[in-house]
């Protein structure tokens, strides 16, 4: 897959807050965005505006240089965002929050028992997540990564409450997908060592 | 340049993804919905209590009691709607899903209904005997309120979605919803005093139907508006 995302001139108030202005980034297939910046400096907004869920006082998104506004299903469904929360009911098992996620995007082939156990959750299938570690809780919002093929990964923050391990687990599925041609953006506050094109962005 | 173009999930399976994800919670937390049903039930026995048994009083009273009694329990159990979808970021996933966020919107609607509407609709005769209601207009009390909580539980959703990023946001959501809420209290309660009376009644609940037709075909668009305004 071949895919492109182009930020025009974003300007982004936060009431009457300017969190950053005129920032303008292209990222091709197989590359990452690393954003970085103190705490607060707006990457977790910025990821927020790239969705479409914050509004933009000026500039725009293109994704395969359509503006984002125009096609935003098309792009919901190209992308998957792991954000701060993880978005999982903690009611409900693993197996139940994912089984609901796949009538929210395209499913990809892969297998639901063989992504757990890559993910090493495949013992807490039938526990709720309320139940889980944090950590634990965190791999299982990455299952969403490997069970939507999706051309575009937003990752906030994707180490937060992961063990050495995990790490190096975030690490490799990066690496995988964008030796498929995936772009990844992500928020994080340590360098991360990955054979891919990085491109900086300060906040 | 290819472009990615993914096949959807189709827009009844997220509806009903989302439906069955909703009653799947409240069947695990069954307080959530037997709280507001207790609440109708509690009103509606401690009324006779306190106003007097006397049979003229409770036959004139019943349908507008039972009513507001309704309309109170259904306003109990709107603010849960988005809060914990919100509180633990799912909304925000809902917000960025492939699937057109007025059929979401929809599909909580129903597991709402179908968690507060219904069973209220179910005892509704129970509670009715209580005001020596005759066992004729039970029917009609049934379906006023079948249509009236339908309605309450779509009108409730635009209200919920505004609601939702303010914390103890129920008063607001109160004053938001009731005086939309106000003709289906009108219509439901004269249109059960009418038929109880045993004059012409059917007016009332054509309205109704009406009423909850039109709230069915606007009110997933604008609460799905109210969610993308309220979670920005």
């Amino acid at each position: 897959m071949t895919a492109k995302l182009l930020a025009n001139d974003l300007t982004l108030m936060r009431g009457e807050n300017c969190l950053f202005q005129e920032l303008s980034f292209t990222i091709n297939s197989g590359e990452l965005l690393l954003l970085e910046g103190q705490n607060g400096s707006g990457k977790t907004s910025l990821m927020r505006a790239i969705v479409g869920i914050l509004s933009l006082e000026s500039g725009e998104v293109l994704w395969n240089n359509i503006p984002v506004y125009q096609q935003r299903q098309e792009f919901h469904g190209s992308l998957v965002w792991l954000a701060h929360r993880t978005g999982l009911k903690g009611d409900l098992t693993l197996t139940e929050n994912l089984y609901f996620e796949g009538a929210l995007r395209q499913r990809s082939d892969a297998d639901l028992a063989e992504v757990f156990k890559r993910l090493g959750i495949l013992k807490l299938r039938n526990l709720p997540l309320r139940l889980m570690s944090a950590g634990q809780q965190r791999r299982a919002a990455l299952a969403r990564m490997l069970l939507f093929e999706t051309p575009l990964w937003l990752m906030d923050e994707p180490f937060t409450n992961l063990d050495h391990e995990g790490r190096e687990l975030v690490k490799s599925l990066i690496d995988e997908h964008l030796a498929t041609g995936g772009i990844c953006i992500m928020a994080a506050h340590q360098s991360i060592d990955i054979n891919s094109t990085i491109i900086r962005v300060n906040l | 340049m290819i472009v990615y173009s993914p096949e959807r999930p189709g827009i009844i399976i997220g509806l009903v993804a989302i439906a069955r994800r909703d009653l799947l919670l409240a069947w695990k937390r069954p307080g959530d919905i037997l709280n507001p049903l207790f609440f109708f039930a509690m009103v509606c026995t401690l009324f006779p209590l306190a106003a007097g048994p006397s049979s003229e009083q409770l036959v004139a009273s019943g349908p507008g009691v039972l009513w507001v009694a309704a309309l109170l329990s259904t306003l109990l159990s709107l603010n849960s709607m988005f809060m914990s979808d919100y509180e633990d970021g799912s909304l925000d996933q809902l917000l960025v899903s492939l699937q057109p966020l007025p059929a979401l919107v929809l599909g909580k609607t129903v597991a709402h209904w179908l968690t507060s509407g219904l069973p209220l609709v179910l005892i509704s005769p129970l509670l009715a005997m209580t005001y020596k209601m005759s066992t004729d207009i039970f029917g009609i009390l049934m379906l006023t309120l079948l249509l009236g909580s339908i309605c309450l539980s779509l009108l409730g959703s635009i209200g919920a979605a505004l609601t939702v990023g303010l914390h103890r946001g129920t008063a607001l959501l109160s004053l938001l919803i009731l005086p939309l809420a106000m003709p289906v209290l009108l219509l439901g309660a004269n249109t059960v005093s009418l038929a109880a009376g045993g004059e012409p009644y059917v007016t009332g609940i054509w309205a109704l139907a009406g009423y909850a037709v039109a709230a069915l075909s606007l009110a997933p668009y604008a609460a799905a508006a109210a969610l993308r305004i309220s979670n920005e």
